[in-house]
Protein backbone atom coordinates (compact mmCIF):
# COMPACT_ATOMS: atom_id res chain seq x y z
CA UNK A 1 0.00 0.00 0.00
CA UNK A 2 1.33 3.19 -0.85
CA UNK A 3 1.47 6.38 1.28
CA UNK A 4 -1.50 8.25 -0.69
CA UNK A 5 -3.82 4.85 -0.05
CA UNK A 6 -3.16 4.90 3.62
CA UNK A 7 -4.22 8.60 3.07
CA UNK A 8 -7.47 7.44 1.49
CA UNK A 9 -8.14 4.22 3.56
CA UNK A 10 -8.00 6.86 6.87
CA UNK A 11 -10.45 9.30 5.00
CA UNK A 12 -12.91 6.61 4.35
CA UNK A 13 -16.34 7.41 4.64
CA UNK A 14 -16.91 3.44 6.00
CA UNK A 15 -14.25 3.95 8.25
CA UNK A 16 -14.98 3.05 11.91
CA UNK A 17 -15.48 6.26 13.96
CA UNK A 18 -14.54 6.60 17.50
CA UNK A 19 -18.37 6.42 18.55
CA UNK A 20 -17.49 2.61 16.85
CA UNK A 21 -15.14 1.67 18.81
CA UNK A 22 -16.47 3.35 22.22
CA UNK A 23 -19.70 1.27 21.62
CA UNK A 24 -17.78 -1.99 20.47
CA UNK A 25 -15.52 -1.70 23.72
CA UNK A 26 -17.10 -0.41 26.05
CA UNK A 27 -20.79 -1.38 25.66
CA UNK A 28 -23.36 -0.24 27.56
CA UNK A 29 -21.41 0.62 30.44
CA UNK A 30 -20.32 4.41 28.52
CA UNK A 31 -22.07 7.51 29.99
CA UNK A 32 -21.46 10.55 28.05
CA UNK A 33 -20.64 13.63 29.85
CA UNK A 34 -20.97 16.95 28.14
CA UNK A 35 -19.60 20.92 27.79
CA UNK A 36 -16.28 22.37 29.12
CA UNK A 37 -18.18 24.13 31.52
CA UNK A 38 -16.80 27.54 29.81
CA UNK A 39 -19.16 28.23 26.28
CA UNK A 40 -20.48 25.20 24.93
CA UNK A 41 -20.45 21.31 23.77
CA UNK A 42 -18.50 20.93 21.00
CA UNK A 43 -20.10 17.89 19.30
CA UNK A 44 -16.79 17.07 17.70
CA UNK A 45 -15.45 15.79 20.63
CA UNK A 46 -17.32 13.19 22.59
CA UNK A 47 -16.32 12.02 26.35
CA UNK A 48 -17.32 10.22 29.19
CA UNK A 49 -16.73 7.49 31.85
CA UNK A 50 -16.45 3.72 31.09
CA UNK A 51 -15.67 0.81 32.42
CA UNK A 52 -13.30 -1.74 31.20
CA UNK A 53 -13.71 -4.87 32.81
CA UNK A 54 -15.46 -3.76 35.59
CA UNK A 55 -12.69 -0.76 36.14
CA UNK A 56 -13.55 2.81 35.34
CA UNK A 57 -12.00 4.42 32.56
CA UNK A 58 -12.48 8.15 30.88
CA UNK A 59 -13.00 7.82 26.86
CA UNK A 60 -12.28 10.89 24.84
CA UNK A 61 -12.74 10.86 21.25
CA UNK A 62 -12.29 13.09 18.05
CA UNK A 63 -15.63 11.87 16.48
CA UNK A 64 -16.45 12.70 12.40
CA UNK A 65 -19.62 11.29 12.50
CA UNK A 66 -20.86 7.82 10.63
CA UNK A 67 -23.40 9.67 7.87
CA UNK A 68 -23.85 12.90 7.11
CA UNK A 69 -26.16 14.16 8.55
CA UNK A 70 -23.81 13.58 11.74
CA UNK A 71 -20.93 14.00 10.09
CA UNK A 72 -22.63 18.30 9.69
CA UNK A 73 -23.44 18.28 13.37
CA UNK A 74 -19.68 17.01 14.53
CA UNK A 75 -18.26 19.44 12.05
CA UNK A 76 -16.78 16.57 10.37
CA UNK A 77 -14.35 15.71 13.41
CA UNK A 78 -12.39 19.19 13.51
CA UNK A 79 -12.81 20.21 17.07
CA UNK A 80 -13.33 24.24 18.22
CA UNK A 81 -11.05 25.43 21.19
CA UNK A 82 -14.15 24.27 23.65
CA UNK A 83 -13.74 20.59 22.45
CA UNK A 84 -10.29 20.27 23.48
CA UNK A 85 -11.03 22.66 26.76
CA UNK A 86 -13.84 19.55 27.33
CA UNK A 87 -11.31 17.11 26.56
CA UNK A 88 -8.95 18.74 29.14
CA UNK A 89 -11.81 18.86 31.57
CA UNK A 90 -12.58 14.92 31.41
CA UNK A 91 -8.34 14.39 31.88
CA UNK A 92 -8.44 16.36 34.63
CA UNK A 93 -11.47 14.68 36.39
CA UNK A 94 -9.83 11.62 35.46
CA UNK A 95 -6.87 12.39 37.32
CA UNK A 96 -8.45 13.23 40.47
CA UNK A 97 -10.68 10.12 40.50
CA UNK A 98 -7.26 8.44 39.55
CA UNK A 99 -8.53 6.50 36.67
CA UNK A 100 -6.93 6.17 32.68
CA UNK A 101 -7.92 8.05 30.32
CA UNK A 102 -8.39 6.34 26.24
CA UNK A 103 -7.81 8.85 23.83
CA UNK A 104 -9.35 8.09 20.31
CA UNK A 105 -7.91 10.13 18.00
CA UNK A 106 -9.30 10.61 13.99
CA UNK A 107 -9.36 14.46 13.12
CA UNK A 108 -8.64 15.97 9.21
CA UNK A 109 -7.38 19.04 12.24
CA UNK A 110 -8.46 21.72 15.09
CA UNK A 111 -11.24 23.87 13.10
CA UNK A 112 -9.74 27.17 11.16
CA UNK A 113 -12.79 29.38 11.23
CA UNK A 114 -13.37 33.00 12.93
CA UNK A 115 -14.85 31.21 16.24
CA UNK A 116 -12.76 29.04 16.72
CA UNK A 117 -9.75 31.85 16.67
CA UNK A 118 -11.80 34.20 18.69
CA UNK A 119 -11.68 31.62 21.45
CA UNK A 120 -8.25 31.27 20.98
CA UNK A 121 -7.82 27.78 19.06
CA UNK A 122 -3.77 27.91 19.53
CA UNK A 123 -4.12 28.95 23.67
CA UNK A 124 -6.10 26.06 24.00
CA UNK A 125 -4.38 23.37 22.05
CA UNK A 126 -1.14 24.94 24.11
CA UNK A 127 -2.79 24.24 27.68
CA UNK A 128 -3.69 20.61 26.81
CA UNK A 129 -0.13 19.98 25.78
CA UNK A 130 1.25 21.55 28.90
CA UNK A 131 -1.44 19.71 30.98
CA UNK A 132 -1.23 16.06 29.46
CA UNK A 133 2.67 16.18 30.30
CA UNK A 134 2.05 16.29 33.80
CA UNK A 135 -1.46 14.15 34.40
CA UNK A 136 -0.46 11.78 36.86
CA UNK A 137 -3.18 9.22 35.67
CA UNK A 138 -1.77 7.21 32.46
CA UNK A 139 -3.07 8.30 28.78
CA UNK A 140 -3.48 6.00 26.19
CA UNK A 141 -3.67 7.67 22.29
CA UNK A 142 -5.16 5.53 19.63
CA UNK A 143 -5.06 6.95 16.30
CA UNK A 144 -8.30 5.12 14.23
CA UNK A 145 -8.20 7.20 11.25
CA UNK A 146 -6.46 10.98 10.83
CA UNK A 147 -4.07 12.65 12.71
CA UNK A 148 -4.08 15.62 11.63
CA UNK A 149 -1.78 18.27 13.21
CA UNK A 150 -2.06 20.37 16.77
CA UNK A 151 -5.45 19.15 16.32
CA UNK A 152 -4.68 15.64 17.08
CA UNK A 153 -1.47 16.18 19.10
CA UNK A 154 -3.74 17.85 21.64
CA UNK A 155 -5.34 14.21 22.42
CA UNK A 156 -1.86 12.40 22.12
CA UNK A 157 0.64 13.64 24.74
CA UNK A 158 0.40 10.18 26.21
CA UNK A 159 2.44 7.40 27.83
CA UNK A 160 1.44 5.38 24.51
CA UNK A 161 0.65 5.99 21.21
CA UNK A 162 -0.70 3.02 18.82
CA UNK A 163 -2.34 3.46 15.07
CA UNK A 164 -4.22 1.37 13.50
CA UNK A 165 -2.71 0.21 10.34
CA UNK A 166 -4.27 2.51 7.61
CA UNK A 167 -4.57 5.32 10.04
CA UNK A 168 -2.37 8.61 9.48
CA UNK A 169 -0.62 11.50 11.78
CA UNK A 170 0.83 14.24 9.90
CA UNK A 171 1.93 17.56 10.35
CA UNK A 172 0.02 19.11 7.72
CA UNK A 173 -2.57 17.75 5.19
CA UNK A 174 -1.07 16.21 1.97
CA UNK A 175 -2.79 18.51 0.28
CA UNK A 176 -1.37 21.44 2.11
CA UNK A 177 1.91 20.13 1.98
CA UNK A 178 1.76 20.00 -1.79
CA UNK A 179 0.26 23.23 -2.60
CA UNK A 180 2.49 25.01 -0.07
CA UNK A 181 5.92 22.94 -1.78
CA UNK A 182 5.11 22.66 -5.00
CA UNK A 183 2.18 25.23 -5.37
CA UNK A 184 -0.09 22.07 -6.93
CA UNK A 185 -2.44 20.64 -4.34
CA UNK A 186 -3.36 18.15 -6.79
CA UNK A 187 0.34 16.65 -6.09
CA UNK A 188 -1.65 14.69 -2.90
CA UNK A 189 0.57 11.28 -3.39
CA UNK A 190 3.74 12.78 -3.77
CA UNK A 191 3.25 15.03 -0.70
CA UNK A 192 1.80 11.88 1.29
CA UNK A 193 5.59 9.82 0.63
CA UNK A 194 7.57 12.67 1.63
CA UNK A 195 5.63 13.38 4.84
CA UNK A 196 6.45 10.32 6.53
CA UNK A 197 2.80 9.59 7.72
CA UNK A 198 1.96 6.17 7.52
CA UNK A 199 1.89 3.99 10.65
CA UNK A 200 4.79 2.21 9.36
CA UNK A 201 6.68 5.13 9.04
CA UNK A 202 6.05 6.51 12.01
CA UNK A 203 6.66 3.63 13.88
CA UNK A 204 10.16 3.46 12.33
CA UNK A 205 10.48 7.46 13.48
CA UNK A 206 9.91 5.67 17.09
CA UNK A 207 6.71 8.40 17.40
CA UNK A 208 4.37 5.47 18.23
CA UNK A 209 4.47 2.66 20.49
CA UNK A 210 2.14 -0.15 18.20
CA UNK A 211 0.49 -0.75 15.12
CA UNK A 212 -2.74 -2.58 15.03
CA UNK A 213 -3.61 -4.78 12.37
CA UNK A 214 -6.73 -4.21 10.58
CA UNK A 215 -8.67 -7.41 9.09
CA UNK A 216 -10.40 -7.59 6.23
CA UNK A 217 -13.51 -7.82 7.63
CA UNK A 218 -13.30 -4.63 10.53
CA UNK A 219 -16.36 -6.57 12.50
CA UNK A 220 -14.34 -9.68 13.26
CA UNK A 221 -11.60 -9.24 15.92
CA UNK A 222 -10.49 -5.98 15.91
CA UNK A 223 -12.61 -4.36 18.67
CA UNK A 224 -12.30 -7.65 21.05
CA UNK A 225 -8.66 -7.88 20.86
CA UNK A 226 -8.06 -4.11 20.95
CA UNK A 227 -10.70 -4.19 24.31
CA UNK A 228 -7.68 -6.79 25.57
CA UNK A 229 -4.84 -5.05 24.74
CA UNK A 230 -5.95 -2.00 26.13
CA UNK A 231 -7.05 -3.17 28.99
CA UNK A 232 -3.74 -4.86 29.48
CA UNK A 233 -1.67 -1.85 28.89
CA UNK A 234 -3.70 0.17 31.32
CA UNK A 235 -2.98 -2.50 34.14
CA UNK A 236 0.50 -2.01 33.71
CA UNK A 237 0.44 1.59 33.57
CA UNK A 238 -1.95 1.97 36.12
CA UNK A 239 0.88 0.23 38.42
CA UNK A 240 3.62 2.68 38.08
CA UNK A 241 3.16 5.70 40.35
CA UNK A 242 2.13 8.64 39.07
CA UNK A 243 5.67 10.36 39.67
CA UNK A 244 7.38 7.77 37.48
CA UNK A 245 4.61 7.41 35.14
CA UNK A 246 4.74 10.97 34.59
CA UNK A 247 8.48 11.71 34.24
CA UNK A 248 8.69 8.52 31.41
CA UNK A 249 6.06 10.31 29.46
CA UNK A 250 8.39 13.72 29.87
CA UNK A 251 11.44 11.47 28.35
CA UNK A 252 9.20 10.17 25.68
CA UNK A 253 8.53 13.02 24.01
CA UNK A 254 12.45 14.71 24.99
CA UNK A 255 13.87 12.42 22.79
CA UNK A 256 12.28 14.13 20.02
CA UNK B 1 20.33 55.21 -9.95
CA UNK B 2 17.02 54.90 -11.57
CA UNK B 3 13.63 55.40 -9.08
CA UNK B 4 12.66 52.21 -9.65
CA UNK B 5 15.99 50.16 -8.33
CA UNK B 6 15.35 51.94 -5.07
CA UNK B 7 12.92 49.72 -4.13
CA UNK B 8 14.26 45.91 -5.54
CA UNK B 9 15.92 45.25 -2.24
CA UNK B 10 11.84 45.25 -0.65
CA UNK B 11 11.61 41.43 -2.60
CA UNK B 12 15.00 39.59 -2.01
CA UNK B 13 14.36 36.61 -3.96
CA UNK B 14 15.73 34.08 -1.31
CA UNK B 15 13.75 35.19 1.10
CA UNK B 16 10.08 35.10 0.13
CA UNK B 17 10.95 31.85 -1.60
CA UNK B 18 11.41 30.63 2.43
CA UNK B 19 8.33 32.47 3.69
CA UNK B 20 4.97 31.52 1.82
CA UNK B 21 2.29 33.26 2.99
CA UNK B 22 3.91 35.78 5.38
CA UNK B 23 6.65 37.20 3.14
CA UNK B 24 4.41 39.39 1.12
CA UNK B 25 5.11 43.59 1.89
CA UNK B 26 7.29 43.17 5.26
CA UNK B 27 10.39 44.32 4.12
CA UNK B 28 13.48 43.65 6.59
CA UNK B 29 15.36 47.01 7.47
CA UNK B 30 18.10 46.58 4.57
CA UNK B 31 21.31 48.44 4.23
CA UNK B 32 20.00 51.56 1.95
CA UNK B 33 19.26 55.00 2.40
CA UNK B 34 15.32 54.90 2.02
CA UNK B 35 12.51 52.39 2.69
CA UNK B 36 8.96 52.64 1.63
CA UNK B 37 6.20 51.81 4.77
CA UNK B 38 4.65 48.58 3.93
CA UNK B 39 1.39 50.19 5.74
CA UNK B 40 1.22 53.51 5.13
CA UNK B 41 3.09 53.76 1.97
CA UNK B 42 5.38 56.74 3.21
CA UNK B 43 8.94 56.61 2.34
CA UNK B 44 11.22 57.07 5.40
CA UNK B 45 14.61 58.13 5.88
CA UNK B 46 16.21 54.66 6.78
CA UNK B 47 18.29 56.17 9.20
CA UNK B 48 15.12 58.03 10.76
CA UNK B 49 14.20 54.33 11.21
CA UNK B 50 17.02 53.14 12.73
CA UNK B 51 16.87 55.76 15.17
CA UNK B 52 12.90 54.74 15.93
CA UNK B 53 13.72 51.41 17.04
CA UNK B 54 12.75 50.09 13.46
CA UNK B 55 9.18 51.76 13.45
CA UNK B 56 7.21 53.68 11.58
CA UNK B 57 7.64 57.76 12.48
CA UNK B 58 4.30 58.18 10.44
CA UNK B 59 1.78 55.29 11.24
CA UNK B 60 3.66 53.06 13.90
CA UNK B 61 3.89 49.92 11.77
CA UNK B 62 6.46 48.00 13.61
CA UNK B 63 9.04 46.35 10.63
CA UNK B 64 10.53 43.06 11.22
CA UNK B 65 13.49 42.79 12.69
CA UNK B 66 16.24 40.22 12.81
CA UNK B 67 17.05 37.95 16.25
CA UNK B 68 20.36 39.58 17.05
CA UNK B 69 19.05 43.73 16.72
CA UNK B 70 16.29 42.05 18.62
CA UNK B 71 18.73 40.98 21.75
CA UNK B 72 20.38 44.02 20.77
CA UNK B 73 18.15 46.63 21.63
CA UNK B 74 16.15 44.64 24.65
CA UNK B 75 19.31 43.63 27.32
CA UNK B 76 21.73 45.15 28.88
CA UNK B 77 24.72 45.83 26.69
CA UNK B 78 27.08 43.16 26.68
CA UNK B 79 25.17 40.69 28.87
CA UNK B 80 24.09 38.25 26.25
CA UNK B 81 25.60 34.64 26.66
CA UNK B 82 24.66 32.55 23.95
CA UNK B 83 23.84 29.17 24.46
CA UNK B 84 23.53 26.22 21.78
CA UNK B 85 24.65 28.24 18.99
CA UNK B 86 26.43 25.69 16.89
CA UNK B 87 23.60 23.44 16.88
CA UNK B 88 21.81 23.51 13.19
CA UNK B 89 19.55 21.31 11.43
CA UNK B 90 19.83 18.25 8.97
CA UNK B 91 17.34 17.08 6.32
CA UNK B 92 16.21 13.98 9.07
CA UNK B 93 13.23 12.83 6.59
CA UNK B 94 14.55 13.11 3.69
CA UNK B 95 12.37 15.63 2.49
CA UNK B 96 12.29 16.84 -0.96
CA UNK B 97 14.56 20.83 -1.33
CA UNK B 98 15.23 20.84 2.20
CA UNK B 99 18.75 20.54 2.07
CA UNK B 100 19.05 23.35 -0.21
CA UNK B 101 16.04 25.28 1.82
CA UNK B 102 18.48 25.22 4.92
CA UNK B 103 21.42 26.37 3.29
CA UNK B 104 19.77 28.94 2.10
CA UNK B 105 18.06 30.09 5.25
CA UNK B 106 21.24 30.23 6.87
CA UNK B 107 22.63 32.40 4.21
CA UNK B 108 19.93 35.12 4.47
CA UNK B 109 19.91 34.73 8.15
CA UNK B 110 23.52 34.56 9.04
CA UNK B 111 22.15 32.00 11.71
CA UNK B 112 22.02 28.65 12.35
CA UNK B 113 18.87 28.21 13.14
CA UNK B 114 15.15 29.63 13.65
CA UNK B 115 15.89 30.66 17.02
CA UNK B 116 18.44 32.08 19.40
CA UNK B 117 18.68 31.45 22.95
CA UNK B 118 21.10 32.65 25.81
CA UNK B 119 20.91 34.52 29.37
CA UNK B 120 21.32 38.22 29.37
CA UNK B 121 20.15 40.95 31.98
CA UNK B 122 17.59 43.21 31.60
CA UNK B 123 17.35 46.03 33.81
CA UNK B 124 19.93 44.69 35.76
CA UNK B 125 17.49 41.18 36.09
CA UNK B 126 18.97 37.76 34.80
CA UNK B 127 16.93 35.86 32.88
CA UNK B 128 16.70 33.36 29.96
CA UNK B 129 16.21 34.96 26.51
CA UNK B 130 15.35 33.12 23.22
CA UNK B 131 14.13 35.10 20.09
CA UNK B 132 13.03 33.48 17.18
CA UNK B 133 14.17 35.14 13.74
CA UNK B 134 11.85 35.25 10.82
CA UNK B 135 14.79 35.41 8.42
CA UNK B 136 15.48 31.75 9.31
CA UNK B 137 12.46 30.13 7.33
CA UNK B 138 9.37 32.55 8.40
CA UNK B 139 11.02 31.01 11.84
CA UNK B 140 9.46 27.60 11.50
CA UNK B 141 9.64 25.22 14.31
CA UNK B 142 11.92 22.28 13.52
CA UNK B 143 13.68 19.85 16.17
CA UNK B 144 16.87 22.05 16.56
CA UNK B 145 14.40 25.04 17.42
CA UNK B 146 12.29 22.92 19.57
CA UNK B 147 15.54 21.38 21.01
CA UNK B 148 17.13 25.11 21.87
CA UNK B 149 13.86 26.10 23.14
CA UNK B 150 13.49 23.05 25.69
CA UNK B 151 17.23 23.41 26.95
CA UNK B 152 16.83 27.37 27.46
CA UNK B 153 13.26 25.73 29.43
CA UNK B 154 15.42 23.31 31.57
CA UNK B 155 18.64 25.22 31.77
CA UNK B 156 16.07 27.72 33.62
CA UNK B 157 14.43 25.56 35.86
CA UNK B 158 18.06 24.17 37.25
CA UNK B 159 19.33 27.77 38.00
CA UNK B 160 15.73 29.39 39.00
CA UNK B 161 15.49 31.83 36.15
CA UNK B 162 12.56 33.66 34.57
CA UNK B 163 12.35 32.57 30.71
CA UNK B 164 11.71 35.39 28.10
CA UNK B 165 10.52 34.52 24.27
CA UNK B 166 10.11 36.55 21.77
CA UNK B 167 8.31 34.65 18.89
CA UNK B 168 7.79 35.18 15.47
CA UNK B 169 6.89 31.62 13.18
CA UNK B 170 4.89 30.50 10.68
CA UNK B 171 4.15 27.22 12.74
CA UNK B 172 5.80 23.95 12.67
CA UNK B 173 8.45 22.89 9.68
CA UNK B 174 6.53 21.21 7.22
CA UNK B 175 10.32 19.47 5.95
CA UNK B 176 10.88 17.92 9.67
CA UNK B 177 7.62 16.19 9.35
CA UNK B 178 6.06 14.66 12.42
CA UNK B 179 9.08 15.23 14.00
CA UNK B 180 8.51 19.14 13.86
CA UNK B 181 4.69 18.32 15.45
CA UNK B 182 6.84 16.41 18.61
CA UNK B 183 8.11 19.84 19.15
CA UNK B 184 5.04 21.34 20.59
CA UNK B 185 4.54 18.87 23.09
CA UNK B 186 8.63 18.66 24.00
CA UNK B 187 9.01 22.38 24.33
CA UNK B 188 5.17 22.79 26.13
CA UNK B 189 6.62 19.73 28.56
CA UNK B 190 9.70 21.83 29.29
CA UNK B 191 7.72 24.64 29.69
CA UNK B 192 5.03 22.98 32.37
CA UNK B 193 8.20 21.86 34.71
CA UNK B 194 9.38 25.54 34.94
CA UNK B 195 6.09 26.85 35.65
CA UNK B 196 5.61 24.01 38.21
CA UNK B 197 8.76 25.08 40.00
CA UNK B 198 7.27 28.52 40.48
CA UNK B 199 9.25 30.52 37.77
CA UNK B 200 8.08 33.23 35.50
CA UNK B 201 7.69 32.61 31.82
CA UNK B 202 6.96 35.93 29.81
CA UNK B 203 6.16 35.87 25.85
CA UNK B 204 6.48 38.39 23.39
CA UNK B 205 4.34 38.10 20.11
CA UNK B 206 5.97 39.55 17.28
CA UNK B 207 4.51 40.27 13.79
CA UNK B 208 3.78 37.08 12.72
CA UNK B 209 2.95 34.05 15.07
CA UNK B 210 1.13 31.43 13.83
CA UNK B 211 0.43 27.61 13.72
CA UNK B 212 2.01 24.99 15.95
CA UNK B 213 4.31 27.71 17.69
CA UNK B 214 1.08 29.50 18.78
CA UNK B 215 -0.21 26.42 19.34
CA UNK B 216 2.45 25.48 21.92
CA UNK B 217 5.19 27.63 24.40
CA UNK B 218 3.50 31.12 22.71
CA UNK B 219 0.46 30.80 24.30
CA UNK B 220 2.29 29.04 27.50
CA UNK B 221 3.41 32.38 29.56
CA UNK B 222 2.52 33.45 32.68
CA UNK B 223 2.49 37.04 31.14
CA UNK B 224 1.65 37.05 27.27
CA UNK B 225 2.67 40.47 25.42
CA UNK B 226 2.59 41.58 22.28
CA UNK B 227 3.94 44.29 19.92
CA UNK B 228 1.38 46.56 18.04
CA UNK B 229 -0.37 45.21 15.27
CA UNK B 230 1.84 42.24 15.14
CA UNK B 231 -0.84 38.88 13.76
CA UNK B 232 -1.51 36.17 15.92
CA UNK B 233 -3.42 33.30 15.71
CA UNK B 234 -3.82 29.45 15.69
CA UNK B 235 -4.59 29.18 11.30
CA UNK B 236 -3.11 31.79 9.05
CA UNK B 237 -5.53 34.37 7.27
CA UNK B 238 -5.73 32.47 4.25
CA UNK B 239 -6.22 29.25 5.56
CA UNK B 240 -9.10 30.50 7.31
CA UNK B 241 -10.37 32.41 4.09
CA UNK B 242 -10.22 29.27 2.31
CA UNK B 243 -12.17 27.00 5.20
CA UNK B 244 -15.02 29.53 5.59
CA UNK B 245 -15.14 31.01 1.67
CA UNK B 246 -15.21 34.38 3.21
CA UNK B 247 -13.20 37.34 3.61
CA UNK B 248 -11.99 37.81 7.26
CA UNK B 249 -12.30 41.44 9.03
CA UNK B 250 -9.87 43.66 9.00
CA UNK B 251 -7.39 43.25 11.66
CA UNK B 252 -8.84 40.01 12.74
CA UNK B 253 -5.86 38.32 14.74
CA UNK B 254 -4.42 41.59 15.45
CA UNK B 255 -2.57 42.00 18.47
CA UNK B 256 -5.54 44.44 19.16
CA UNK B 257 -7.73 41.70 18.36
CA UNK B 258 -6.54 38.98 21.01
CA UNK B 259 -6.37 41.74 23.74
CA UNK B 260 -10.01 42.44 23.21
CA UNK B 261 -10.39 38.59 23.13
CA UNK B 262 -8.45 38.61 26.12
CA UNK B 263 -5.49 36.08 25.18
CA UNK B 264 -2.81 39.00 25.42
CA UNK B 265 -2.47 40.98 28.81
CA UNK B 266 -0.81 43.61 27.19
CA UNK B 267 0.33 45.22 23.95
CA UNK B 268 3.62 47.30 24.29
CA UNK B 269 5.32 49.13 22.04
CA UNK B 270 8.89 48.60 20.98
CA UNK B 271 10.22 51.40 22.28
CA UNK B 272 8.62 50.58 25.93
CA UNK B 273 9.45 46.61 25.58
CA UNK B 274 12.50 46.82 27.60
CA UNK B 275 11.30 48.91 30.14
CA UNK B 276 8.05 46.92 30.80
CA UNK B 277 10.39 43.18 30.59
CA UNK B 278 12.66 45.11 32.85
CA UNK B 279 9.53 46.13 35.26
CA UNK B 280 7.96 42.38 34.91
CA UNK B 281 11.21 41.16 36.32
CA UNK B 282 11.71 42.76 38.70
CA UNK B 283 8.09 42.29 40.53
CA UNK B 284 8.76 38.48 40.21
CA UNK B 285 12.27 38.86 41.32
CA UNK B 286 12.62 35.50 44.12
CA UNK B 287 14.15 35.15 47.29
CA UNK B 288 16.96 33.17 46.36
CA UNK B 289 18.04 30.28 48.48
CA UNK B 290 22.00 29.96 48.59
CA UNK B 291 23.72 26.70 49.11
CA UNK B 292 25.38 27.76 52.40
CA UNK B 293 21.24 28.14 53.34
CA UNK B 294 21.52 32.00 53.83
CA UNK B 295 18.74 33.42 51.59
CA UNK B 296 18.99 36.74 49.98
CA UNK B 297 16.90 39.32 48.07
CA UNK B 298 16.64 39.28 44.24
CA UNK B 299 18.94 38.91 41.79
CA UNK B 300 22.38 39.69 42.19
CA UNK B 301 22.28 43.03 40.29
Amino acid sequence: MSAYDCVTAARANDRPTSIDYITRIFGDSFFELHGDRRFADDKAVVGGIAQLNGKPVTVIGLEKGRNLKERMNRNFGSAHPEGYRKALRLMKQAEKFRRPVICFVDTAGAYCGIGAEERGQGQAIAENLMEMMTLQTPILSIFIGEGGSGGALALAVSDEIWMLENAIYSVISPEGCASILWKDSSKTAEASECLKLTSQDLFKLGVIERIIREPKDVDSKLFDSLKNLIAETLDKKMAIEPDKLVEARYNRFRKY
Amino acid sequence: MNTKDIFNFLKPKNELENQGEFAENHPYIPEELWIKCPVCKNVILSSDLMDNHKVCPKCNYHFRIAARQRIEMTVDEGTFVEMDEHMTSTNIIDFPDYTRKLKNAKINSGENESVITGTAKIGGNTTVIAVMNSQFMMGSMGTVTGEKITRAFEYATKHRLPVIIFTVSGGARMQEGILSLMQMAKTSGAVKLHSDAGLLYITVLTDPTTGGVTASFAMEGDIILSEPHALIGFAGPRVIEQTIRQKLPKDFQSAEFLLEKGFVDAVVERKDMKQTLSRLLELHSETIIEEDGETKEGEEK
